[in-house]
């Protein structure tokens, strides 16, 4: 059984999300979202950028603090992108990225960097202009927490980090797939004890 | 039997478009409707040209939700094989023809915000069928169309006067030419790009797009390549068992179905695929026609595309 949490290639299951490191490539507009550690992907990939410079001038970036509290924003801020904003959540950094997709033109790229919750959700604003998510860049650091639906009720639950958990609208006992909605940006979560009610397994730590 | 199944049809009707481009309208012979395709789809005709059979690939241009129906507009191709010339000049109304199922290699992605076209003479046939499919859902989309000049610029006015600001014409013989770079650098994300016309428009569209940060997969296009002449040329069919000479204007398929093999295909033009099959045996120079393969796939001389390629050289044994 493949233990990794943060694939980089060959998924345990085939809408599990796959990650690479970002490169920089040629754009009109950078447009970068991060949240916590992926603050240092974004600042690791400028570093062996071509044209630094030209790409900093032609970059809006998006930070808010990873769901462990992890705040690198100052290093990010500190790289001197033509546009700076600093959100204090994932969903408050969502509409700031909804109206700046509003006007961008193709010819612009993508980059997503942090934690699989922040990287699924702006994925999923791009990708509902009909551009297409495989040409978005996406490296997944810091926190592995995940964000998953419950099947059952459809509520999803933020920051999992146990596996059952008993999700947070419906109160079911859920079992974390690997399975992934990219149009719902989340993991599914499956009720453990349908068949037993009560006979539910321990819970133990998967993503920290 | 290659080729999926067929559609028996009649011509109803054979319109002249201009002085290079005729129109001609299928309708099946028991009066039935004919299946359902979506913009972009083309067909196999078949054609017997006095004793010599034909099966060349056309875009539908009608409206996809018109069932009574396919009409494909045919440019004469005054230095090609032939099969465009014998639909010009021998094609009447009432005369039978078998067509195969339509088959899309250039559909819409319909997850678009906003569809681009950019058509070069003849290409325009698949953005007929592409803008009528989208009027009915009022798919948003902007056509940027050029010409050799303005007679040969077929159905500019009907598509211009039906789509008021969203069709934008261009002629060759007034030196108009599309500013690209601009046309590129000003689509709202979520703009697919759709390209269909001669390989150099084609090919300039594509690179200029990708240089500017387009991604590959918002980027299509299609070009129908004929089989083209060359030099006769003998080829060994390993499974079949027989050796086959084919002609200068027969392609190695057409060659193959001569001599009663029933070799796959689809689209007889070097765009799906179908047709590929392995080298045994290579002593010679494979000409590589197609955009299936990939280049290193060219280079590597194990695989031949039957539709469109061919070979100079000693010998060439082929899995068929």
């Amino acid at each position: 059984m493949k233990t990794s949490l943060t694939p980089v290639d060959a998924p345990s299951i085939r809408s599990r999300p796959v990650y690479a490191v970002l490169e920089s490539r040629p754009a009109s507009l950078h447009l970068i979202v991060a949240d916590g550690e992926g603050a240092d992907a974004v600042v690791e990939m400028l570093d062996k950028a071509n044209d630094r410079s030209g790409m900093l001038a032609a970059a809006h970036v998006m930070y808010t603090p990873g769901p462990d509290g992890a705040d690198h924003g100052a290093a990010l801020e500190a790289i001197g992108a033509a546009q700076f904003f600093r959100a204090p959540t994932i969903p408050s950094l969502l509409p700031r990225l909804q109206r700046v997709l509003l006007d961008a033109h193709m010819g612009t790229q993508f980059y997503l960097a942090g934690t699989e919750g922040l990287i699924g959700q702006a994925e999923r604003e791009i990708m509902n202009t009909g551009f297409p998510h495989v040409a978005i860049q996406k490296e997944h650091r810091g926190s592995t927490v995940r964000r998953v639906q419950c099947v059952h009720c459809k509520g999803i639950t933020e920051n999992v980090a146990t596996d059952p958990f008993k999700c947070s609208h419906c109160g079911l006992n859920l079992f974390v797939r690997d399975h992934y909605s990219r149009r719902i940006a989340a993991f599914q979560g499956v009720n453990i004890d349908a068949e037993d009610p009560g006979k539910v397994p321990e819970s133990v730590v998967r993503f920290k | 039997m290659s080729g999926g199944a067929k559609l028996p049809v009649r011509v109803a009707e054979v319109v002249e478009v201009n002085e290079l481009i005729k129109r001609f309208r299928f309708v099946s012979r028991d009066g039935s409707d004919l299946p359902a395709f979506s913009g972009g789809a083309h067909v196999v005709v078949e054609m017997d040209d006095h004793g010599t059979r034909r099966l060349n690939p056309y875009s539908l241009m009608s409206d996809p939700e018109d069932r009574s129906a396919y009409e494909i507009s045919v440019r004469r191709d005054d230095q090609g094989r032939g099969g465009s010339l014998f639909l010009h000049r021998h094609v009447k109304p009432g005369m039978e023809f078998v067509l195969s199922h339509p088959m899309n290699l250039f559909p819409l992605d319909n997850r678009a915000r906003k569809h681009l076209m950019i058509a070069g003479g003849i290409g325009i046939t698949p953005f007929l069928a592409q803008i009528a499919q989208l009027s009915h859902f009022s798919g948003k989309f902007e056509l940027h169309y050029s010409a050799r000049s303005k007679p040969l610029g077929a159905y500019m006015d009907r598509l211009s006067s039906a789509h008021p600001g969203k069709v934008h014409c261009y002629f060759d013989n007034q030196s108009q030419q599309i500013n690209l770079k601009t046309l590129l650098a000003t689509q709202p994300i979520g703009t697919h790009l759709y390209v269909c016309g001669p390989k150099g428009m084609i090919n300039w569209v594509l690179s200029t797009a990708e240089s500017m940060g387009w991604p590959k997969l918002a980027l299509h296009h299609e070009e129908f390549l004929a089989p083209g002449t060359g030099k006769p040329f003998e080829v060994q069919l390993a499974v079949s068992g027989k050796t086959i000479t084919v002609g200068t204007a027969q392609s190695l398929l057409e060659a193959m179905e001569a001599a009663g093999v029933d070799a796959p295909y689809l689209c007889r033009g070097g765009a799906c695929g179908q047709c590929e099959t392995n080298v045994h045996k290579c002593d010679g120079t494979i000409l590589h026609r197609d955009h299936w393969l990939t280049p290193e796939e060219h280079a590597e001389g194990c695989k031949i595309m039957p539709c469109v390629s061919r070979f100079e050289g000693k010998t060439l044994v082929i899995e068929r």
